[in-house]
């Protein structure tokens, strides 16, 4: 498994020419041309338009599908169903897997995938679709996540029960899983309390909203081997998933990924790909099937809706003493909503001793929900800051200052048994007190609400190899996505490492084929991890330049010292040599000794945990409800910004989504379990009109397991956002929201309590 | 079948003839027939922007308009709008300060903004963000896409 990076030779001090430097992403000229091929960009000889039928119920046993006429009309070359896929048991993960691509016994959900058929065109395809007969037993059905959890509510899954709860019971249950998760004694913390807050809170599911639906083309040789180009966040992850709902070997099953337009937790788990692969097998020939909006809103990941109730206790001088929580996830139809981040997460930020937290994980009728930035966090967390905001009034408090006074340093054993490294979070505090924003005075009539956020950050299975060409420029192959920009930091810090310019390093986003594995690019976890081992191939190669330098000037190995993108003599004594470049050794031994290459496979550990406070100012129009973002800054905690520009923009673009989250974006569904608004004209996503320019400062505390310090950063900057947001609406009308999304008609309804109050 | 309409259209000063279905739009032409995959398809609403191009040089969303209406019209479309050695200013821009993530909205913003910028060569940061309210980012949260775009008023009226 080649060598590890056991040292990561972090310095302070260390002189970076690149690494911090704002250069050209190598990927961007192809995108500013549009020549860059995403999902549905790509075209093979032969391909047919697949085309998939969906549930119109939300939960409803299929009787029977008759797919004769369709299968008749000119031009279709297959029709599948349920019957073309292995069944796999119920209740496990391939059973749940293979039962939300295309359901078998029932359809769970309105936009449920029951059939699918791949034509010669799209008009065709249409026309198939129409033809199919599936005769439907209707069943009553289940939405909210609370209603799914009382004992008389419609059942899901017959074979369900209870994970964590002692006596589950022999009667099937919506409910998932109850997790606690505690530490200390809370009893003890809130006796210790001058005050304490106890408030409910709910949000509603609100979609990743990636501009790009997720497009495939799937082709299979006569053998049955398979190849699938499609946009995913998750090429490795895609190939073994479809190992096992396939029933083939994950050696015959090569995906290879497409430039991803946008994907934000959304495209780590697939939807039409398995059934590409499967018309195409049908019908020997390629496949195209590309989602309408629609279907991306109907089938394919939203959030989880949630419900909490949020108790805090502080003394008068700013000790918050206790913390509790419960909290309720819908996870939609089957189970996967990573619930179990927001009890390790929502109160981790702060040096807590007393906390005390029930989580529980319920299915509903409606899609299976995806992860999005920071899964089941930022929802909860809305809740959580709020809270301490109100903490902070009561004892009559900056909001800021309760933060410092409470906030987690180096050595703080967190609820999930971590204990943290250096992390910068009192840094982060301590810059957002003093920047601009929060020292300049509001404008008359606004509210101004501040909210913090936390983050893991994550490492994992990572798997690259690294060759310099004969002439010296250097390529990288790696099997993550590049989900914004990450190609760019990976050259960086390769081009630095190697002291090569930048324009010699090219990343190459290889197919399943051409690497071990990698895990899923989410978690803030790819320029961190890909860092990781790009940095370790990096120096492997160092090693061989100096052994052949060594060589060429007939010294001994320790006699070569590798400084500033030369192999040099160590000192005089060993003799006067003209220092050679990569470029040098590469041309002068090629030849002799064969490529210089290097590959690395790690699980990295180590990620640095990641801090934002968010600072918001608002107006919020009494006439019509509608709360208007004036002011907005950001201010995270980068480690060390690899490429600032982009590390700006994951913080604006998470701001941003937040936003949406916090004053518009939800699914709303009628009473007949259908949702309402699958269109971007009815799920408003934010525009360019409605947002303002996003303030943004980096704080670089280093994460000394990397070696130029970085953490992640792309998690954050949606944590603290809608309660930062909701914090300063409450200061603009005088009470706090605790429902999102913070619509028009919610707060007309707040604005009117207030004035009756 | 569907009966079949010949149409002829001239992309980026190129001449096509395509056969197009009645109900096929310019951005299933583009795409499909032609292969010019450059404009985006993000919603086929006109909610989105993502397919922006220029119709007889008006800006469009390509999905609201019908193969068969683009015969005998000209359509400028991303590919025609520059390349590595004659980047139009805007596509320099959005690369230098960084007004793009994943790229799937980028064709369609540039395509809008050079149509505000020749109509408007001094818009204010509030017209900017108006003019680019049909095209939706994701990623960008739209503060580089503006800033961008002001650069590069600022460039073409000669104050770079």
């Amino acid at each position: 498994m080649a060598t590890i990076l056991e040292e990561s030779g972090f310095s302070p001090d260390r002189k970076l020419k690149i690494v911090g430097t704002n250069p050209v992403k190598h990927d961007g000229l192809d995108k500013v041309t549009g020549r860059a091929k995403f999902g549905a960009d790509f075209f093979l000889p032969g391909m047919l338009v697949g085309k998939i039928l969906r549930s119109p119920h939300p939960h409803a046993v299929i009787k029977s599908i008759d797919t004769s006429a369709a299968a008749a009309l000119p031009g279709v070359k297959a029709v599948i169903t349920r019957d073309d896929f292995p069944d796999l048991p119920k209740g496990t993960p391939g059973g749940d897997l293979t039962r939300n691509v295309i359901a078998r016994e029932k359809v769970l959900y309105e936009g449920h995938v029951v059939a699918a058929v791949a034509a010669t065109s799209e008009s065709i395809a249409k026309k198939a679709l129409k033809l199919i007969k599936v005769d439907y037993e209707p069943l009553p059905h289940v939405i909210d996540p609370a209603e799914a959890m009382k004992p008389d509510a419609p059942i899901l899954h017959d074979h369900l029960r209870t994970k964590g709860v002692k006596d589950g019971g022999d009667k099937p249950t919506n409910v998932v899983e109850r997790l606690d998760l505690a530490m200390g004694n809370v009893d003890k913390g809130f006796a210790e309390a001058d005050v304490i807050v106890e408030q409910e809170f709910d949000s509603k599911p609100m979609h990743q909203g990636y501009i790009e639906p997720q497009g495939c083309v799937a082709t299979c040789t006569e053998d049955g081997q398979v190849w699938l180009w499609c946009c995913t966040q998750a090429p490795f992850v895609y190939r073994d998933r479809l190992s096992q709902l396939l029933k083939l070997d994950a050696s015959k099953i090569c995906v290879q990924q497409s430039e991803l337009g946008g994907g934000f937790g959304g495209k780590t788990g697939f939807y039409g790909e398995p059934l590409a692969i499967v018309l195409s097998r049908k019908a020997k020939r390629p496949v195209k099937i590309v989602l309408t909006r629609a279907e991306v809103f109907r089938g394919t990941g939203p959030v989880s809706a949630t419900k909490s109730r949020i108790k805090m206790g502080v003394t008068k001088d700013g000790k918050i003493t206790a913390a509790e929580a419960e909290l309720i996830f819908q996870t939609g139809a089957f189970t996967g909503s990573m619930f179990v981040n927001a009890p390790q997460a929502m109160f981790t930020r702060y040096n807590l001793e007393n906390v005390k937290t029930v989580s529980y994980e319920v299915v509903s009728n409606r899609p299976k929900v995806n992860s999005f930035r920071a899964p089941c966090v930022p929802q909860i967390v809305f809740g959580v800051e709020g809270v301490i905001n109100e903490l902070a009034r009561k004892i009559g408090m900056d909001p800021i200052d309760l933060r410092l006074r409470n906030a987690a340093t180096e050595g703080y054993k967190t609820i999930y048994g971590d204990v943290f490294g250096p992390i910068g979070f009192v840094e982060t505090l301590e810059a957002a007190k003093k920047s601009d924003h929060y020292t300049s005075p509001k404008k008359p009539g606004t509210g101004r609400g501040v909210a913090a956020g936390f983050w893991f950050n994550r490492g994992g299975e990572t798997s690259t190899s690294l060759n310099v060409a004969p002439d010296g420029s250097v390529t990288i192959i790696t099997g993550t996505a590049d989900v914004a920009g990450s190609r760019i930091s990976i050259s960086m810090m390769a081009a630095e490492e190697l002291g090569v310019p930048v324009d010699k390093v090219r990343v190459n986003m290889a197919d399943t084929h051409s690497l071990g594995f990698n895990r899923v690019t989410a978690g803030s976890r790819t320029t961190y991890s890909v860092g990781m081992t790009v940095v370790d191939s990096a120096r492997q190669v160092i090693r061989e330049l100096c052994r052949r330098a060594a060589g060429i000037w007939g010294v001994p190995e320790e006699g070569v010292v590798f400084e500033d993108g030369h192999c040099r003599p160590a000192s005089s004594n060993v003799g006067e040599f003209e220092p050679l470049s990569v470029a040098d050794i590469a041309r002068k031994t090629t030849g002799s000794h064969g490529a210089l290459v290097a590959s690395t496979s790690m699980n990295v550990t180590g990620a640095g945990p990641g801090f934002g406070l968010h600072i918001v100012d608002v107006e919020v129009d009494k006439e019509t409800g509608a709360a208007k973002v004036l002011r907005y800054t950001v201010v995270e905690d980068a480690g060390k910004a690899i490429h600032p520009l982009q590390v700006e923009g994951q913080y604006q673009g998470g701001a941003v989504q937040g936003i949406g989250w916090a004053l518009n974006e939800e699914y709303i569904y009628g009473e007949d379990g259908k949702l309402q608004n699958p269109s971007f004209l009815d799920y408003r996503m934010p525009v360019a009109s409605d947002v303002p320019m996003i303030d943004t400062e980096i704080v670089e505390v280093p994460n000394p397991r990397h070696p130029f310090g970085l953490r992640g950063v792309g998690e954050v900057p949606v944590v603290p956002t809608m309660a930062a947001i909701a914090n300063a609406i409450g200061d603009a009308i005088g009470v706090r929201p605790r429902s999102l999304p913070m619509s028009p008609p919610k707060l007309l309804k707040l604005i009117e309590q207030t004035k009756q109050g | 079948m569907a009966k079949k309409y010949h149409v002829t259209t001239t992309v980026n000063g190129d001449e096509y003839e395509v056969l197009c279905e009645p109900q096929q739009t310019l951005l299933d032409v583009l795409r499909d027939e032609l292969q010019l995959t450059g404009t985006k398809e993000g919603c086929a609403t006109g909610d989105c922007g993502a397919c922006s191009v220029m119709l007889d040089g008006e800006l469009v969303c390509a999905c609201l308009v019908l193969g068969v209406e683009a015969d005998g019209k000209k359509v400028e479309t991303i590919e025609g709008m520059g390349n590595e050695k004659e980047l139009h200013p805007l596509q320099r821009n959005f690369l230098e300060l960084n007004g793009l993530q994943c790229g799937i909205c980028t064709p369609g913003i540039l395509v809008a903004a050079k149509a505000l910028l020749e109509r408007n060569p001094d818009p204010t940061e509030m017209e900017v963000r108006y003019w680019l309210a049909g095209n939706l980012c994701r990623c960008t949260g739209y503060d580089k896409i503006i800033r961008s775009v002001l650069a590069t008023a600022k460039e073409i009226r000669g104050g770079a």
